[in-house]
């Protein structure tokens, strides 16, 4: 469903990113784990359009969308959430989910109608997905950090999605809050039928959930594989999880 | 529910003003009533757009000049001077917005500013068109509206208009978009809003009512002056939408009122009224920094 082919990024003669391969299938709950300042979150932004890379392919569905703007790649049906929580402060969150909504369907131009009445049951149903739906009028700025991360995801999932990154979306989370969480990510997916790219530092929840990995180091691929696989080769436990493990 | 009933009496006691105030104080509402039309304009791209428009009042000075010039220099019909005024605001909200859309946050400010200036320098220098630092002075507004009172109705019914008009448009879906863009542009365009396309829209608006306000200027004081588009006055409007709350739809109204109610008193008593605007403006940032219907809401809210 999603090739990245060969792709590198520099940041004034700092390779972020360099020669990066990563596929995944339809279907699949794939992880990009590494180090920090490995390059993941850079990869993440290169595939939705933030940034832009200096050589390489990023190919979507037979369709190169390399050079693609990020609202082009949202309407590919490629959405994601951010490492560091990134809602609409003092919109309630139910606005924020109805937001997402309103610019899938190319309604953010309507000047006349008020927007209390657009897509009211499709935003309350996402909301209730994820569980947010008690905190409906909430302003997005009082609620707690947990729950703004499930906002975000929430905010994801109103672009009608099949393909969906998520840039550590248990980060600052406490241990209950993180299986929660892990939890609805894996229940979404069922649901809506998605193909999920993540990154995580948490190894229990990496080797939990994803159905394969792909390990990062310096920018570079280490190793793209089943978690079987990863977990076995030398050259990952020595750059990894050997540092993290002790 | 009884905040929205607050507002046709308001509206109702506006229309009586005329029957027992005295005719500087119909006047001078007259003038709190524009101010309030530009300031909301104004917050219209601030407070819920996010973009630091630091010299609005461009577009204010120019609706202004053109009803004034259409008025003294043509024979075309007032009505259609009046009509004017806010479409030669828009399509200069369009000439600047295109360049400055590109910038965010403090640089759009700067630049918005430069290019503001640089408009006010023309008209400023510009003798033979614009009367430079004279400014244009009695010009001739239609019988109907000549009267203090008949110029406060025709701007009261038309500002009311107007903050209706921007009102329905903050709570449509693009006044949500503009808003999620205020936030977090960012993410904005993750959710495929082209951003500066909507930025831009905005900004024409805005404008669009700035001169609104410009052109009800007009009919109310039968003057324009250089002055109306220079910084100063800018950043007065800047300061009625800090003071009145930037996060409410009513506070720079509110912030327009107590700003010129003060300054009309304060300056029978001193002429460093400046210096007294400055003591405001640090209270409000200090203590009340959403401002005071801000604090008002936020207060209610909490019961």
């Amino acid at each position: 469903m999603l090739e990245v082919k060969g792709v590198s990024k520099s940041f004034d003669g700092f390779m972020a990113v360099s020669r990066a391969n990563l596929t995944v299938n339809k279907g699949e709950m794939v992880a990009v784990i590494g180090p920090n300042g490995a390059g993941k979150t850079t990869l993440f932004n290169l595939i939705s359009g933030i940034l832009k890379p200096d050589s390489g392919r990023i190919i979507y569905k037979g369709e190169d969308i390399t050079f693609l703007s990020p609202y082009e790649i949202f309407r590919k049906g490629i959405c994601r959430s951010f490492q560091i929580v990134n809602v609409f402060q003092r919109l309630t969150v139910f606005e924020n989910v109805q937001l997402s909504v309103l610019s899938r369907e190319k309604k953010t131009w309507n000047l006349l109608m008020p927007a209390k009445k657009f897509y009211v049951d499709e935003t309350e149903r996402i909301l209730e997905q994820v569980g947010l739906k008690e905190k409906r009028d909430t302003v997005a700025g009082f609620l707690s950090h947990g729950e703004q991360k499930i906002l975000e995801i929430a905010i994801a999932l109103g672009g009608k999605p099949e393909f969906v990154i998520l840039d550590e979306p248990t980060a600052g989370m406490s241990p209950e809050e993180t299986v929660m969480c892990m939890e609805l990510i894996k229940k979404l997916r069922h649901e809506m039928d998605l193909t999920i790219l993540f990154c995580e530092h948490d190894m229990d929840v990496v080797f939990g959930y994803a159905d394969r990995i792909m390990v990062m180091v310096r920018g570079e691929t280490v190793i793209e594989g089943t978690c079987d696989e990863v977990r076995c080769d030398t050259l990952v436990q020595e750059a990894y999880l050997g540092v993290s493990d002790e | 529910m009884g905040k929205k009933g607050l507002i046709p009496i308001a509206f109702l006691l506006l229309l009586l003003f005329p029957f027992f105030l005295p005719r500087f104080y119909v006047y001078l509402s007259s003038l709190i009533l524009i101010h309030g039309l530009l300031a909301t304009s104004l917050n219209f791209v601030l407070g819920f757009g996010g973009m630091y428009q630091f010299h609005h009042c461009v577009f204010y000075g120019v609706g202004g000049y053109t009803t004034a010039l259409l008025l003294t220099k043509t024979s075309l019909s007032p009505f259609l001077a009046f009509l004017a005024a806010p479409f030669a605001s828009a399509i200069l909200s369009i000439l600047m917005g295109v360049i400055c859309v590109r910038l965010s946050k403090l640089y759009f400010g700067m630049l918005q500013i430069s290019l503001g200036s640089l408009v006010w320098a023309i008209v400023y220098r510009w003798y033979s068109f614009t009367g430079g630092d004279d400014g244009i002075h009695g010009i001739p507004i239609p019988h109907l509206l000549a009267s203090t009172n008949s110029a406060y109705y025709f701007t009261l019914v038309i500002t009311a208009l107007s903050m209706f008009a921007m009102y329905r448009m903050l709570v449509s879906p693009f006044g949500k978009t503009l808003q999620g863009i205020r936030d977090n542009p960012v993410r904005c365009e993750m959710i495929g809003v082209n951003v500066k396309l909507h930025q831009l829209l905005a900004l024409i608006i805005a404008g669009f009512f700035a001169g609104v306000a410009g052109m009800l200027f007009v009919i109310v004081d039968t003057t324009v002056f250089p002055e109306m588009l220079f910084w100063t006055l800018s950043l007065e409007v800047l300061i009625m939408c800090l003071v009145g709350g930037w996060f409410t739809f009513f506070g720079p109204l509110l912030g327009a009122a107590i700003l010129i109610i003060l300054r009309t008193i304060i300056s029978t008593y001193t002429v460093y009224w400046a210096l007294v605007l400055g003591v405001i403006m640090t209270l409000i940032i200090f203590f009340l920094p959403n401002g005071i219907l801000g604090y008002i809401e936020e207060k209610l809210k909490r019961g």
